[in-house]
């Protein structure tokens, strides 16, 4: 038999034990938890922000609407081609351009430049959008994602950014137009 | 023989284990639940672990590397002796996993097994069921190809809709600024690690749970599920007409596990591995992403809904359905166990059935999908051209070139996106024509900045041709009137 004395302090001791692991626990789990979350807690304006060339102009005749690609600036040996990464660069008068992400502004899938029809359909849901990346129809509640981008040097220059999703900070809302067309 | 029992004494002595496992061998189950019935969750269980060994196999040799997983699957496919061969057993295997899952899900649901006092079996099972779903998702996307990529594209799309943490989610989901090297490893270590070890722990604690509950028995009709009494019913019922679990009732379990093992391998062989299909590389765009063919019904969904629904039903409903499925032994925990006695449980699996069905089958050949190639490769049926003018030939060409054919279809070729065109012009008379083609709407885009009049004038010209011999054109009922012509 125990005595309540003997008991208490064993059970002083057993508390006192638990305090001790949790308090290290808790102490462990601050750079756990950083190191999980360390793409969401990563400084925002992080290198791939910073502008980065996609050609030169004569690659993109005026008027026009042409594929290209850039190395994503993030790019690690493991990323592999996934880091190669296609947007669209519509030329409209050699002054002013546009650059559309790849991603459909619905699901993320890639989207597909028709010249003749002058749209971009998407393969997956059958988003459609206008020249100007605008809204045409289908399930997307928005118009195609742009990138910001200038002109130097003869150069054009975009910031490359995150993936868009709907609500990534770097995807830039473009005109929307809710299935009204743009003229007609 | 001597030798094997006084090996088999000197380890009891020391495990103590075979009164337990003889005691769990042996005990009692209801004599009907020996049935064809009940094979569903030892099938689970058998198919689980040769995911578990096929699995372990495939990593001997896969690379969980952004750069190097699609090639270290082809040399799985083509160099390795019989890489092939467990590459088509790992992924049949999943594919038969889901299906007895479900199948098993459906039984115990229309068996009335998750009443009381199994509500906590039921509640694993479901946490069981997502598990399930989410190897089957980090599987696809080990498969690093084409599909995986934007599969990916897909699921990080939907988790940015979530409110305010949207971002936050698909940065942690991405491991990255973009998809990567950092998001392979990171679903390699949910498919390998995170998801198979809760799998392995809530798969013990489930059977833990029906051995200490029993067996559910076979449901008899008016036999009614009352707390108070249940237990003792129970063991009533598996005094006086029970059967030892080993032999009685296994040997079912057995035939049918080494049966789905069986098909398993035989569809491996039959059918092979699935894919990969192209290479992850995002700026090859010739690609129309497809899931596998549990996710095909979604696929279906997030096409038909209304865009000003789909973030609303991605978002709740998941939540909504998950929540039913925990509360659902909570508002149903007593009454009556047989089907034939509850027709809207009964109902409520045909009706699942059904809509799981169709959306699979409608995701199958994607009516809302754009056909990218029809324009360039499906001609207009030459009689839709034979004895035509100039202009309505024309017009055909204009069809032709400004991809009207991709969501069009003419004589059965082209796309299902908008309405066949066979019989339009008996539907739509020549003004309803070009506002439709200039300004859109219904879904159609607006073609007035692409089209010249010109172009205009003969693709209506043509589109007027498009009717069944015999049946005259649509006209404007109030311009015949006024100008007396007979319509």
């Amino acid at each position: 038999m125990t005595s309540p004395d003997d008991l208490s302090r064993r059970g002083m001791l057993m508390k006192l034990g638990l305090l001790f692991n949790g308090a290290i626990g808790a102490v462990l789990a601050v750079p756990i938890l950083r190191y999980l979350l360390s793409p969401v807690i990563r400084q925002r304006n992080a290198g791939y922000q910073s502008w980065l060339a996609l050609g030169q102009l004569d690659q993109f005749p005026a008027g026009q609407t042409r594929l290209t690609t850039y190395r994503h600036p993030s790019a690690n040996p493991s990323d592999g081609e996934t880091a190669n990464i296609p947007c669209w660069v519509r030329n409209v008068d050699d002054k002013t351009f546009q650059v559309f992400a790849i991603n459909c502004a619905h699901l993320g899938c890639p989207v597909r430049w028709f010249p003749q029809s002058g749209l971009f359909m998407c393969p997956c849901h059958g988003g459609a959008y206008y020249e100007d990346g605008s809204r045409a129809s289908g399930p997307p509640e928005r118009g195609l994602f742009e990138y910001h981008y200038k002109i130097e040097h003869g150069k054009l220059l975009i910031q490359p950014g995150e993936m868009p999703t709907a609500g990534a900070p770097t995807a830039r809302l473009i005109n929307i137009s809710l299935g009204r067309p743009p003229c007609a | 023989m001597r030798l094997i029992k006084n090996v088999g004494v000197w380890f009891d002595q020391r495990l103590q284990l075979s009164t337990p496992i003889r005691e769990t061998m042996e005990h009692p189950v209801p004599r009907r639940t020996a049935s064809w019935a009940y094979v569903f969750g030892s099938a689970a269980l058998t198919v689980f672990g040769l995911q578990v060994v096929t699995g372990i196999l495939l990593a001997l040799l896969y690379v969980p590397s952004a750069g190097e997983a699609w090639n270290s699957l082809q040399i799985l496919n083509h160099q390795v002796t019989l890489g092939w061969f467990i590459r088509a057993l790992h992924g049949w295997g999943s594919n038969f996993m889901i299906a007895i899952v479900l199948i098993h899900m459906v039984q115990v649901f229309l068996f009335g097994a998750y009443k009381f006092p199994r509500e906590l079996t039921w509640i694993v099972g479901v946490l069981l069921l997502l598990m399930t779903l989410g190897m089957a998702f980090t599987g696809q996307v080990l498969r690093f190809d084409q599909d995986a990529y934007w599969g990916l594209g897909i699921g990080a799309s939907i988790s940015s809709r979530v409110p305010v943490l949207g971002p936050r989610i698909v940065s942690l989901l991405l491991g990255g600024p973009i998809i990567g090297g950092a998001t392979l490893s990171r679903f390699f270590a949910l498919h390998v690690f995170v998801i198979p070890g809760s799998l392995i722990a809530f798969v013990g604690l489930h059977l833990l749970l029906v051995l200490k509950l029993g067996i559910n028995e076979w449901p008899m009709p008016g036999r009614i599920v009352r707390r108070a009494t249940y237990v003792s019913e129970y063991h009533e019922l598996t005094r006086t007409d029970g059967i030892p679990f080993v032999p009685g009732a296994v040997a079912k379990d057995l035939f049918f596990s080494g049966f789905i093992l069986l098909s398993i391998a035989v569809c491996a062989v039959y059918f092979g591995p699935f894919g990969p299909s192209g290479q992850p590389d995002p700026t090859i765009i010739q690609t129309a992403p497809r899931p596998d063919y549990f996710f095909l019904w979604l696929y279906a969904v997030l096409s038909l809904l209304p865009p000003s629904l789909e973030t609303p039903a991605l978002l709740i409903g998941p939540v909504i359905a998950l929540a039913v499925l925990l509360a659902l032994p909570f508002v149903s925990g007593e009454g009556e166990k047989s089907w034939t006695r509850r027709p809207i449980a009964v109902l409520t699996i045909l009706l699942l059935a059904v809509a799981l069905g169709t959306f699979t089958h409608l995701a199958d050949y994607a009516p809302w999908s754009p056909v990218m190639d029809a324009w360039s490769g499906e001609p207009i049926p030459a009689q839709y051209l034979k004895g035509r003018t100039a202009l309505e030939r024309h017009g055909a060409l204009v069809f032709q070139a400004k991809q009207c054919h991709n969501c069009h279809a003419l004589g059965g070729a082209g796309g299902d996106r908008g309405p066949e065109l066979d019989r339009i012009a008996v539907e739509l008379t020549p003004d309803q024509l070009i506002r439709q083609v200039i300004q859109g709407g219904g879904n159609m885009p607006a073609y007035g900045k692409n089209l010249s009049p010109a172009e205009t004038t003969a693709l209506v010209a043509f589109l007027e041709t498009l009717h069944p011999a015999g049946q005259a054109p649509a006209r404007e009922a109030s311009s015949a009137a006024r100008f007396g012509v007979r319509p």
